[in-house]
C-alpha cells in the first residue's frame, strides 16, 4: 500500500472533525483500556510474565540466525517449504509465483499485516485473481476500499451504521441494522468462499523452531477455515516471529489476549505443521512459509532492536491518547500509533515520515502496557534525534533547538532569561489566563494559556526551601 | 549468486555483530530447556476448566460413562432441533450412535450441521481443548458445523498448556498437522466492540464430559 505518512497533520486535522469516525473511537476506548486492565489485575503473575517475555525475546534475537535455521529445517521435516524474502517486492513475487503456478484463481485471506506491509492483496488482484479477506474487520475495510485502521482491529473506525450500508451495497437488500444479523450475512457470503479457494494465505503469530509450526490466533475461526479448506497454505511472517519451542509460545499467549483484547484467551489457537499427510482427511495439500525481512535484520545493530520484540497487540495504540484522537488512518501506512511511528519511518525511510515520530506526548502510557516492555517514547525521541542529526527536521526548528541547547546549557544566561520571560507572560495575562500569544496561535486558537505566576520554579523553590 | 536467505543470516549475523554460531554454542541454544513462570491456582483442575469454559459461552454437560456419550449428543441434538446427521471422527467410531442418524466419518462439507469431536486433553488455566487433526479426527470437523461437541475424559484435564504439549507428545503418533486450542464458540467484536457469537466457526460449542 502506498504510504502517506507525508500527509500526516492534514489527515489528523481531517480525522478530529470526522463525526463518524470520532462516534467510532469514542465506542473503542474505553472498552480495550478497561478490559486490559482487569485482565492484569485478576492475573498476580502479569508483571512477572512481561518481564520474563522481555528477556525470551531478547534471548530469541540475539541468536536469531540460528533460531531461523532450525525452524527453517523443521518446516522441511514436516513437508512444507520455507522462502525467504529480502523486501516486500521479492515477497510479492514469491507469492504470485506459488499462486500462478497452482493456477489459483481464488484466494482467502486470514488477517496478516505483513501483506498489508508487502502490498500482496493489490499485487494479486492485478494479476486476476479474487482475494477475499476473511476477518470480518478486514472485510468490512475491503468493501470499503481502505487500509485497516488498527492493527487486531482493523474496522474500529467504521461505525455500525458504515457497515450497513457497506453490506447493502456489497450483498444486496433488506439493509441490516443489527450486529447479528451483519455477522450472520458476512458468515453466509464467506462459506462458499473458503470452500471454493484455491489458495489461503494467513499470517503467523510465532513460528516454533522446534517443530516448524506456523500459530495463527483468531477469534473469529476465519483464519482457520481459511487455512483449511484452500488446497495451498501460504504463511506470511516477518523473520522476528520465530519462538525456540512450543512450551515457550505459551508465556506469550498469556499475555497476547489480555493485553490484546482485554481476554484471557482467544477462542482458537492454533499450530499448523506442514501439509496434509497421506492418511490426513483434510487440510492443505501444500504449505509454505514465506519469511519476511523487509528492514528488519538492520533493525538489530542499535537502539532499534527492542522494536523487533512487538508481539502486534495494539495495546500501545489502544491506550495512546493521539490515536485515541486521530485513528489510525490519519498515520498513513499499514502500522499505525506508537509501534507504527516507531516502524514505519524504520522500514519506510526517514523521509515523508517526519511527522510520525512528533505526533507524541512522551507521556508513556504506551511503554506502561506494553507486553514486552519496549521502551516506545525513548525510541521515538532516538528518532526525534536522528531527524535532527540527518537535518529531516525543519530548519526553523533545528536553529530553535540548537539556540535553546546553547542557553540551557548556560544556567546564568537560563536564569535570566527565565525571569524575563515569566514577568512577560504574566503582563500578558488576564485573570490568570493569556488569551492570545504571538508565534503559539496554534495553541491559542483553541484555548487559553495558563499563566504563570510571574515568579520563576526557582524563585518559588527557594522560598519554599526557606520554610520549616 | 547470493540467495535472499543467505543475505537476510549474513544481515541478521552484521546487526548482532558476529558470525555464524559455532556448534557448542548452537547445541547449548538446543539444551535450553524453557523456565518461565506459570500462573499459580489451586482449583480444583475439572471445577475451574468448567468455570473458564462456561465463562467463554461454551455448554458442559457430564457423563459418568463413555457408553453413555451418544445419549448425551442425542439429547443435544434434540433440544437444538438439529437433522438427525453428524460427522464424527473415527475415533468415536466405536460408539453405539442412534441408527436413524446419517453419520460422515469424513471430512466436513460446506451442509454438515454438527460434528462431534474427540479432545486430547483439556487445559484448566483457561478452559481450553486440545483438538488433534488426523485421520480419525478431521480438522474440518471444528470449524465448519455450526454446532460442535466435543468429547473429553475428565482424567485429561491438565493445569496448563505446556501440560498438554507434554500430552500430546507422549502419544504414537506424535504432533498432528493441525492442533486446535478451543476456548468456547466463535466470536467477533469487529462491529462496535459488540461481542456476537457464531462468526465464522460453529455457534456453539458443548462438551460431554465423561467421569471426574
Amino acid at each position: 500500500m502506498e504510504m502517506r505518512s507525508a500527509e500526516f497533520k492534514e489527515r489528523a486535522v481531517f480525522a478530529i472533525h470526522d463525526a463518524s469516525l470520532q462516534q467510532a473511537l469514542g465506542k473503542a476506548r474505553g472498552g480495550f483500556v478497561g478490559k486490559r486492565a482487569q485482565q492484569a489485575a485478576e492475573l498476580p503473575e502479569f508483571e512477572q510474565l512481561r518481564e520474563e517475555a522481555k528477556n525470551l525475546k531478547n534471548e530469541i534475537l540475539a541468536n536469531l540466525d540460528h533460531y531461523l535455521e532450525r525452524y527453517e529445517a523443521a518446516v522441511t521435516a514436516a513437508g512444507g517449504h520455507v522462502h525467504w524474502a529480502r523486501d516486500a517486492s521479492e515477497a510479492r513475487e514469491i507469492i504470485l509465483g506459488i499462486c500462478k503456478r497452482v493456477e489459483a484463481k481464488s484466494v482467502t485471506k486470514g488477517k496478516s499485516m505483513v501483506s498489508e506491509e508487502i502490498g500482496l492483496n493489490e499485487a494479486l488482484i492485478e494479476n486476476g485473481m479474487e482475494v477475499v479477506e476473511t476477518d470480518l474487520g478486514e472485510y468490512i475495510i475491503q468493501l470499503a476500499h481502505e487500509p485497516p485502521s488498527h492493527i487486531i482491529a482493523p474496522a474500529v473506525h467504521k461505525t455500525k451504521d458504515q457497515v450497513s450500508d457497506l453490506f447493502l451495497a456489497a450483498h444486496g437488500g433488506p439493509r441490516k441494522t443489527e450486529v447479528a444479523d451483519l455477522v450472520n450475512e458476512a458468515r453466509q457470503v464467506l462459506r462458499d468462499k473458503y470452500f471454493r479457494a484455491d489458495v489461503g494465505i494467513t499470517g503467523g503469530n510465532y513460528l516454533v523452531a522446534e517443530t516448524g509450526s506456523s500459530v495463527i490466533v483468531t477469534n473469529e475461526g476465519n483464519g482457520d477455515l481459511t487455512q483449511t479448506l484452500a488446497r495451498v497454505h501460504i504463511v506470511t511472517a516477518g523473520i522476528e516471529r520465530v519462538v525456540p519451542t512450543l512450551d515457550d509460545v505459551s508465556l506469550f499467549l498469556r499475555l497476547l489476549a489480555r493485553s490484546a483484547t482485554g481476554q484471557e484467551t482467544e477462542t482458537y489457537t492454533t499450530y499448523s505443521t506442514g501439509p496434509r499427510r497421506a492418511d490426513d482427511l483434510d487440510g492443505p495439500q501444500e504449505y509454505h512459509v514465506v519469511l519476511v525481512d523487509n528492514g528488519r535484520s538492520k533493525m538489530l545493530a542499535g537502539r532499534f532492536r527492542d522494536m523487533l520484540r512487538c508481539i502486534r497487540c495494539g495495546a500501545c495504540m489502544n491506550h495512546c491518547p493521539v490515536y485515541g484522537s486521530i485513528g489510525g488512518h490519519a498515520y498513513g501506512w499499514v502500522y499505525p500509533g506508537p509501534m507504527g511511528s516507531v516502524l514505519t519511518p524504520l522500514i519506510k525511510g526517514m523521509d515523508n515520515t517526519y511527522d510520525l515520530p512528533n505526533a507524541c506526548t512522551l507521556n508513556g502510557r504506551c511503554a506502561s502496557v506494553c507486553p514486552v516492555k519496549i521502551p516506545l517514547p525513548d525510541l521515538l525521541r532516538e528518532l526525534r534525534h536522528l531527524q535532527h542529526r540527518q537535518e529531516i527536521s525543519p530548519p526553523m526548528q533545528r536553529r530553535a533547538l540548537s539556540l535553546w541547547r546553547f542557553v540551557a546549557t548556560r544556567p546564568r544566561l537560563y536564569h535570566a532569561g527565565e525571569w524575563v520571560a515569566t514577568r512577560m507572560l504574566k503582563l500578558l495575562s488576564s485573570d490568570g489566563r493569556i488569551r492570545r500569544l504571538m508565534l503559539a496561535s496554534g495553541w491559542t486558537d483553541a484555548r487559553d494559556l495558563p499563566a504563570p505566576p510571574g515568579r520563576t520554579f526557582l524563585q518559588q523553590w527557594q522560598d519554599q526551601r526557606g520554610k520549616p | 549468486m547470493t540467495t535472499a536467505r543467505d543475505a537476510i543470516l549474513r544481515s541478521v549475523r552484521i546487526g548482532l555483530k558476529r558470525g555464524a554460531l559455532d556448534d557448542n554454542q548452537r547445541a547449548v541454544l538446543d539444551a535450553r530447556v524453557p523456565r518461565h513462570t506459570r500462573p499459580a491456582f489451586d482449583e480444583d483442575l475439572v471445577e475451574r476448566f468448567i468455570r473458564k469454559f462456561e465463562s467463554r459461552a461454551g455448554t458442559v454437560v457430564r457423563v459418568s460413562r463413555r457408553d453413555e456419550v451418544p445419549a448425551a449428543v442425542e439429547a443435544y441434538r434434540a433440544s437444538l432441533d438439529l437433522p438427525e446427521r453428524a460427522a464424527i471422527g473415527a475415533a468415536l467410531k466405536d460408539l453405539a450412535w442412534p441408527q436413524a442418524w446419517s453419520v460422515n466419518h469424513g471430512a466436513a462439507t460446506v451442509d454438515e450441521t454438527m460434528a462431534v469431536t474427540a479432545a486430547v486433553a483439556g487445559v484448566a488455566e483457561t478452559g481450553s481443548l486440545m483438538l488433534c487433526g488426523g485421520p480419525d479426527s478431521p480438522t474440518t470437523h471444528n470449524f465448519v458445523p455450526d454446532d460442535h461437541v466435543v468429547v473429553l475424559d475428565a482424567s485429561r484435564i491438565v493445569t496448563h498448556y505446556e501440560d498438554a504439549w507434554t500430552v500430546l507428545r507422549a502419544r504414537a503418533q506424535g504432533l498432528p498437522r493441525a492442533t486446535n486450542f478451543v476456548s468456547g464458540p466463535s466470536r467477533t467484536a469487529d462491529v462496535e466492540q459488540t461481542i456476537q457469537l457464531g462468526a465464522h466457526g460453529p455457534r456453539r460449542v458443548h462438551i460431554v464430559l465423561i467421569g471426574g
